[in-house]
């Protein structure tokens, strides 16, 4: 899939280096009949957001414009997730520190060099240099110009465009190589901010006076990494290039074909596992002593068949968002199978899995991959999993526990006297002051009791019988399957979702997040649940490239939102 | 243009051309008569700072000295630092008062002493912490500007950074901060030959070319996302300074050993892999002063709600600390226990390190500020006031060692202001509401 993209976005390139004319002027010569080479003027729009980079969009973005084989080798300062947020918005607040940039220049100075080395830059090179060890500033334009394009996600100016010849044509002489120039110009742009920031950038709204709305280019990253995880592509930057992306219909219409291609998969990947907390599964640690079945290929297997379920549910499907609790299609693989009482040999890599009708497994809470992240090194945790269900699910965060509280109850495994995690839960809320949180929690999280800290099945804990018993919004029902359709019945299910659509792709928490969410999730009942329905909404509603004016020089866009404390009490 | 200086040129020099001077270890010779200079150049010998974090506290009763000044007494869980005792400070009975904002478990602690402001919600660090501060006063003429160091396998883990909910990310693998510290940019200070790298040369301009940028994003941008750049372009600005570092002749430095390299090696909460890792990337870090490529770090042995966990015990460091029960025979959770005396087993490791470096007469650590420090003053309730905290060398003979200080009461944020003026930061006030002191030790200050 990306291959074929980047044969496309290679195309393109290859186009307009078949075009270019390699001239011996000194100064760039570039034909602004070519819109691959022609270079903005300064003055660019305001600037109403920097989100950056995540690792996968760095990742996405390499491997669309230089090909797959170019290999990224470093470590990505990970970006800090707000508490009840996504990456996506703290990735709206995030700076670069002295250590991560380091990384960066070093990622940048890697990739640099394989772009331009002897063996893969014959399909970068627009013009053949007069002299390989002398500079060249019109050859180098022809290179630099193409490429800078598309690592901006706009073309260069003109001024950025002459200091990109400037350092290619300043590091020939010492390095001896026309080359060499190239691969520093190049390792200058990977490290500069317009690269690793999504720059958003606006103008003035003409439909509503005084306000503005995200310009064209910004328009065309805002839909590439929102619905495919990566970078514009040629047609989306030649779209920005022709002013259609700030008319509605033909904003919409471009992402109607995005939403249709299958690499909307990815954005729908990195969506769910920005909601879902997937970045927990790093850290992930199992007692060997405890699940002695658990290890490193288990662990990577969990996230991973989680989302494959997902995409194939949503995506290849087109499944009801609802249904993804309550569906018996999953997939799994070698490392898997134990859990799952099947043999997959190592051959076989991923394998389709329709769960029997009576499996309490069904749905997304029943993977082992939710079931482990939320439990405890060494034992199975109600109360965890009930609170990522509200928090995560639900949208609604649960209060942490009060300092003081006596655990004593809970902590005993191995109590003859309270074998099951229900009676030593029921123990420990003897206090009121626990009690009013568990109720939030656990009645949601003691359904799946019937299986273990690593998402195994157990029939019994201790030898006593698991009453997997369980309450939603009024309604009592029994285990995971119980659990899965009280979650697809319920509206905040899907507003959850909803809304956090909204901020994924806007990388913001609207001042009236409720009513917002609210509006977008009758669209999406209306859609009949469908996530490409969910995504297009968000992608095309005008709300999300509106930005209100605060005060001269600041936007109310990608601040640090206030504290916003909210119950997560729903009986 | 190439240097070269041969340590037998510079032993002649220095001492007149006599015979080797015989009784001095072969080194000490870069070093004047009184090993607080170098004697090439004159330039003073430089002086370390950094912190050494760990969480979840002490058990107070079994911690904290009952005699207050020099001399005190240690109780069981501080009885490993008595080797070093002369060295090293208790700092106790300070609080840290929140001013109605809610004491967020784990997070308030750790935040207020490193930056003086009490959080009102968990977004991560709201100002500048003051290893940061410090930092910019004595780190900016080495190659890392700072290094920060996880042991328990999380990036994330750190207290350090310019606020906005940003931290300085940890390396969290030896392996990976050896190769960053001795890897293809290092320059070993003692080898007889310098050449200026011209890759490097060339890379320095690339820098200035995209700091040339600057101006036209600025130009642009609203006020909050103007704070975010800036913090990229100081990033920028410290990533030229390391490379113009590595193309001056390094001052040789006596204690400069470079280290052989590490294999990769698992990474994670552990203890006894925690207890490995800390004691490697320890090793890694003080020679990286030792070879003068940093003067400030900052070391986390766990982290705040620690997620440290030992083979058999189904639950974490935190989650013992909340459910384990109180011995009542004993007066302590035993097992809860076991990690505070690893805990402190391991700040003794990091002592016994920089101490184990001459510089002169003095040791690495004698030329080194470490402020240690937890979050908590007892896990189990989540106390922040009286928090356990630690000075161990004299920064070079700026601050006095050896004592007790108790705060009586006052605000925490007087041992942040101490250390930044100690280090030379231009600070005479320090702190938001009340957490806001003019007020250092006076008892620690020469």
């Amino acid at each position: 899939m990306t291959l074929t993209r980047f044969k496309r976005a290679r195309g393109a390139l290859l186009i307009a280096f078949a075009l270019a004319a390699c001239t011996a002027e000194n100064t760039p010569q570039v034909a602004a009949t070519e819109p691959w080479l022609a270079a903005l003027k300064d003055p660019l729009g305001q600037i109403v957001a920097m989100r950056r980079l995540t690792e996968a969009q760095y990742r996405n973005s390499i491997a669309d414009i230089f090909g797959p084989d170019i290999t990224v080798a470093g470590r990505f300062e990970p970006i800090v997730r707000p508490v009840h947020e996504l990456i996506a918005t703290g990735a709206a607040a995030s700076t670069i520190s002295p250590a991560g940039l380091e990384q960066f220049d070093a990622m940048a100075r890697n990739i640099a060099l394989q772009v331009f080395a002897e063996e893969n830059r014959a399909q970068f090179m627009a013009c053949t240099p007069r002299d390989a060890t002398a500079p060249d500033p019109d050859c180098a334009a022809r290179v630099l110009v193409p490429i800078g394009r598309y690592l901006f996600r706009r073309p260069l100016t003109e001024s950025e465009v002459a200091g990109y010849v400037k350092i290619a044509g300043d590091a020939v002489a010492p390095a001896g190589s026309f080359h060499k120039g190239l691969e520093l110009a190049l390792a200058a742009m990977l490290v500069s901010p317009n690269f690793l920031y999504v720059i958003e950038s606006a103008e003035p709204d003409p439909t509503s006076p005084g306000n503005l709305r995200l310009d064209n280019y910004a328009r065309a990253a805002r839909l590439s990494f929102l619905l495919w995880n990566t970078t514009p592509n040629e047609a989306l930057l030649q779209a920005a290039a022709e002013g259609r992306l700030t008319d509605q219909a033909e904003l919409a219409r471009v992402a109607e074909r995005m939403v249709r291609s299958p690499r909307l998969e990815d954005g729908v990947r990195a969506f769910f596992a920005d909601m879902l907390l997937f970045e927990k599964f790093d850290e992930m640690a199992k007692d060997q002593v405890v699940y002695p079945r658990f290890n490193g290929d288990v662990a990577a297997a969990m996230p991973e068949q989680m989302l494959r379920t997902i995409v194939d549910h949503l995506v290849a499907r087109q499944g009801d968002y609802r249904e993804l609790f309550t569906t018996r299609k999953t997939f799994i693989n070698r490392a898997l199978g134990p859990l799952y009482q099947t043999q997959v040999s190592a051959s076989q890599g991923w394998v389709p899995l329709e769960l029997d009708a009576d499996d309490d497994r069904a749905g997304l809470l029943g993977q082992a991959g939710f079931l482990a992240l939320y439990s405890h090194s060494g034992r199975s945790s109600p109360t965890l999993r009930g609170r990522a269900i509200r928090e995560l699910l639900l949208c609604q965060p649960v209060p942490n526990p009060p300092g003081n509280v006596n655990f004593t109850a809970v902590q005993e495994v191995h109590s003859k006297a309270m074998p099951t995690a229900r009676i030593r839960l029921d123990a420990h809320n003897t206090d009121p002051v626990c009690a009013a949180c568990h109720k939030i929690t656990d009645p949601l999280g003691l359904p799946l009791e019937r299986f273990d800290g690593i998402g195994a099945f157990r029939p019994r804990e201790n030898g006593a019988v698991i009453d997997t018993g369980g309450v939603f919004e009024g309604a009592a029902f029994q285990g995971n399957t119980g659990l899965g359709k009280a979650m697809a019945a319920s509206k905040s299910t899907t507003e959850c979702v909803a809304g956090r659509a909204f901020q994924y792709a806007t990388g913001r928490v609207p001042e009236d997040e409720g009513a917002l969410a609210g509006a977008i999730e009758q669209g999406f009942e209306a859609d009949g649940y469908r996530i490409q329905a969910l995504f297009l909404r968000v992608a095309t509603m005008p709300e999300a490239y509106r930005i209100t004016s605060g005060p001269i020089g600041s936007t109310t866009i990608a601040m640090m939102s206030p504290n916003r404390s909210k119950t997560g009490a729903k009986p | 243009m190439t240097f070269t200086l041969d340590r037998r040129t510079a032993l002649r020099g220095a001492v007149n051309g006599m015979a080797v001077a015989i009784g001095l270890p072969l080194l000490d010779i870069f070093l004047d008569v009184n090993g607080e200079a170098m004697a090439a150049t004159g330039a003073p010998v430089p002086v370390r700072f950094g912190t050494w974090f760990w969480g979840l506290g002490v058990n107070p009763p079994r911690w904290f000295p009952s005699k207050i000044g020099a001399d005190y007494d240690l109780k069981e869980e501080l009885a490993p630092i008595e080797p070093f005792k002369n060295k090293i400070n208790i700092l106790s009975d300070f609080t840290l008062p929140l001013d109605g904002k809610p004491n967020l478990p784990h997070i308030s602690g750790g935040i207020g002493i490193r930056t003086g402001m009490a959080i009102a919600s968990d977004r991560g660090l709201p100002g500048t912490s003051f290893d940061v501060s410090i930092g910019d006063v004595i780190g900016t003429r080495t190659r890392f500007r700072s290094l920060e160091i996880s042991a328990t396998g999380d990036p994330r883990n750190s207290l350090s950074g310019r606020g906005n909910g940003n931290l300085n990310p940890a390396e969290v693998s030896p392996a990976a901060l050896y190769t960053r510290i001795f890897g293809p940019g290092f320059r070993d200070p003692n080898s007889a030959s310098f050449t200026p790298d011209p890759a490097v040369l060339a890379r320095r301009s690339v820098l200035s070319g995209v700091t040339e940028q600057r101006q036209a994003i600025e130009s642009r941008l609203g006020a909050s996302d103007r704070q975010r750049l800036d913090q990229y372009f100081t990033s920028l600005r410290q990533l030229e300074k390391q490379l113009d570092v590595q193309l001056t002749k390094p001052e040789p430095m006596q204690g400069c050993v470079v280290p052989g390299k590490v294999p990769e090696l698992p990474v994670n909460a552990e203890i006894e892999n925690v207890m490995r890792n800390h004691e490697i990337m320890a090793d890694l870090l003080v020679m990286a002063m030792a070879c003068d490529n940093t003067r400030v770090f900052n070391m986390n042995f766990n982290n705040g709600a620690s997620s440290l966990t030992r083979i058999g015990s189904t639950i974490t460091h935190h989650q013992l600390t909340h459910e384990e029960v109180l011995d009542n025979r004993l007066g302590y959770q035993p097992e809860a226990t076991f990690f505070v005396n690893k805990c402190m087993e391991a700040w003794v490791y990091f002592i016994k390190a920089l101490d184990a470096v001459k510089e002169g007469d003095r040791t690495l650590l004698d030329n080194t500020l470490v402020f240690a420090h937890s979050e908590t003053e007892f896990a189990k309730f989540h106390t922040i006031d009286n928090i356990p905290m630690m000075t161990a060398g004299s920064g070079g003979g700026r601050v006095r060692t050896g004592l007790h200080i108790a705060g009586e009461g006052t605000p925490v944020s007087r041992v942040g202001l101490t250390l930044q003026q100690a280090m030379g930061v231009a600070v005479d006030r320090w702190g938001t509401e009340s957490l806001e002191t003019n007020k250092p030790l006076r008892e620690l200050m020469i």
